[in-house]
């Protein structure tokens, strides 16, 4: 049987090889900041954990439960953050988004392997999934106290 | 509409010819991602047949007037049809008078006006609210709403591993407090078909009322409120083949009468004095405003066009399809499939070890399969079963056999992808 190019796209062997074992699954105790998120639409949540020393996120994890999209986002950018100061990641946030959401964009340097997500543009309804644990981990860095919704 | 029913053996399983039903629903004629539309999606809505379509559109260019207060044809015209539809209605249900059928927007606004209506009458206080696990969101919120208005408690009668609610259980919560009883007839997530007539005979022995959602029973199996022997039942236009918009509330007159008006407005009067008011009869003291006429009467078409089908032929066809689903899909390894009740209708929810159902949903849907995979607004029954999701097939009596294999064989390529 064959599988549609658009589906290999979406499900690259490194996005459901951390979907299936993530990283950074756990929590931090003494975390310097938490937040927590969800999706109404489908009850996935996300709870992102960071560790801050001088400015950059020293480490970074999250616990949840979702589809293979969102478990291998969030794994992902918890190894993607980790050394990274707040401006940086807030750059990578919005490159990784115009990635989503935009046509022809060339994917900036910065994002590293999370180039891998370019596949969820040509799935909409799963860009939400992909976004749900880098809205979280905002929310953490601003310290936002209520849960993050992707409604 | 003739010669549905036929007796060639294409349809080993079926006195339905399906082929020639699926050629009254245009929509099951279009492509996905260029392949042929498998629509298991019926939960959710289900498609229209030409009939409903035309006989809306046919209102809109013949007919569209508003009703009841004017006096000129074509207001007339409309009013007779708009009216003529709740008589069907009331035969459908087999109600004991049309003055007990309300239109409304939909199931969810049945269950509101009767939550915050009959609340309103019978909630003090103490007393109590009895739903089971698997109710939808919209069995559940509404009763919350009024409870937190009234003092009322809310108090949840559990499900068995088979997904069935457990009757013991639910007669022990059962006391004189308890005033109303609200459950679903057919669970949107598992299919189960509850056991409505005995909850009612428990519920009458404290003399509560019952409200039953019949939302997703409507395309499934014929409803006769006098035998279920219920207070209320609620259902909605567009899961029984109809269009959006329209639903309908079938209430006892004696509980209608008493009942104080859900929503103010037109229509729902007798005099307006800025001192004081006063309603009109039943149902109009219920339906306020300028209704859905059109989606009235596409509705009417609608219970016109599964009449026709026949509900004996709809059941045989869709245990079939069911038993088939559940056999096909249960023999794929790593599938398991949630809520096992003995009474069952056409309803398959499942899961796959190792992928979440929304992957399952993306991978299907390029396959021009249309499944539902979430939570299907039944969260407290999600976390009964101690699961987030799952994917859930539903069928219609349009579905084929050669569907639940494509559903097969779409499972099978999912697990591709993540193998």
């Amino acid at each position: 049987m064959k599988v549609a190019p658009e589906l290999r796209e979406l499900y690259q062997e490194m996005i459901v090889d951390h979907g299936r074992r993530p990283r950074n699954f756990r929590k931090i105790e003494g975390a310097s900041c938490q937040a927590e998120g969800f999706n109404p639409l489908c009850g996935d949540q996300v709870k992102v954990y960071l560790r801050c020393t001088d400015g950059r996120v020293g480490d970074a994890s999250f616990e949840g439960r979702g589809c293979a999209i969102s478990i291998a986002s969030a794994s992902m950018m918890t190894e993607a953050v980790k050394g990274k100061s707040r401006e940086e990641v807030e750059r990578m946030f919005d490159a990784f988004h115009r990635l989503l959401t935009e046509e022809h964009v060339v994917p900036a340097a910065e994002l590293g392997k999370l180039k891998v997500f370019a596949g969820v543009r040509e799935f909409p309804s799963r860009v939400k999934c992909a976004v749900l644990a880098w809205h979280t981990l905002k929310a953490a860095l601003t310290g936002t106290q209520e849960t993050v919704s992707t409604e | 509409m003739n010669g549905l029913l036929s007796s060639s053996t294409q349809q080993k399983h079926s006195r339905l010819d399906v082929q020639r039903i699926r050629e009254d629903f245009p929509i099951l004629r279009r492509l996905v991602y260029g392949k042929p539309l498998v629509y298991l999606d019926n939960a959710a809505t289900t498609q229209k047949p030409r009939s409903v379509i035309e006989a809306m559109s046919s209102y809109y260019e013949h007919t569209n007037a508003n009703i009841h207060r004017g006096l000129h044809f074509l207001s007339e015209r409309a009013t007779e049809q708009y009216e003529a539809v709740r008589s069907k209605i009331t035969k459908f249900l087999n109600a004991g008078d049309r003055c007990e059928i309300v239109f409304t927007r939909g199931t969810t606004e049945s269950i509101n006006l009767v939550a915050s209506s009959l609340g309103r009458l019978l909630l003090k206080a103490g007393d109590e609210v009895v739903l089971t696990t698997m109710e939808h969101h919209s069995n559940i919120v509404p009763w919350q709403l009024i409870c937190s208005a009234t003092g009322a408690k809310i108090r949840v009668a559990p499900v068995n591993d088979d997904g069935e609610l457990c009757l013991d259980a639910f007669e022990r919560l059962l006391n004189p407090k308890t005033k109303i009883v609200a459950l679903t007839h057919v669970s949107n997530a598992l299919g189960t078909v509850n056991p409505v007539q005995q909850v009612v005979r428990m519920a009458k022995a404290v003399h509560a009322t019952v409200v039953v959602d019949g939302a997703q029973a409507v395309s499934h199996l014929a409803v006769d409120v006098q035998q279920l022997g219920c207070d209320f039942y609620a259902f909605s236009g567009h899961k029984l083949f109809g269009p959006t918009g329209v639903g309908v509330l079938w209430g006892r007159a004696e509980l209608l009468d008493a009942m104080p008006p859900y929503q103010g407005g037109g229509e729902m009067i007798r005099t307006v004095r800025f001192e004081s008011s006063t309603w009109a009869k039943i149902p109009h003291k219920f339906e306020a405003g300028t209704p859905p006429i059109a989606e009235v009467i596409g509705l009417g078409a609608a219970v016109d066009y599964v009449l026709h089908v026949g509900y004996a032929a709809i059941a045989e066809h869709e245990s079939a399809l069911r038993d088939g689903a559940t056999r096909t899909l249960s023999s794929i390894p790593g599938v398991r499939i949630i809520g096992n009740a003995h009474d069952k209708a056409a309803v398959i929810s499942f899961v796959l070890e190792g992928v979440h159902p929304h992957d399952i949903g993306t991978i299907l849907d390029r396959e021009g399969i249309a499944i539902r995979a979430g939570h299907h607004c039944a969260q407290p029954l999600m976390e009964r079963f101690g699961i987030a999701a799952t994917a859930r097939a539903s069928f219609a009596f349009y579905n084929t056999r050669a569907e639940v294999d494509a559903l097969a064989a779409g499972v099978q390529k999912v697990i591709e992808v993540f193998s």
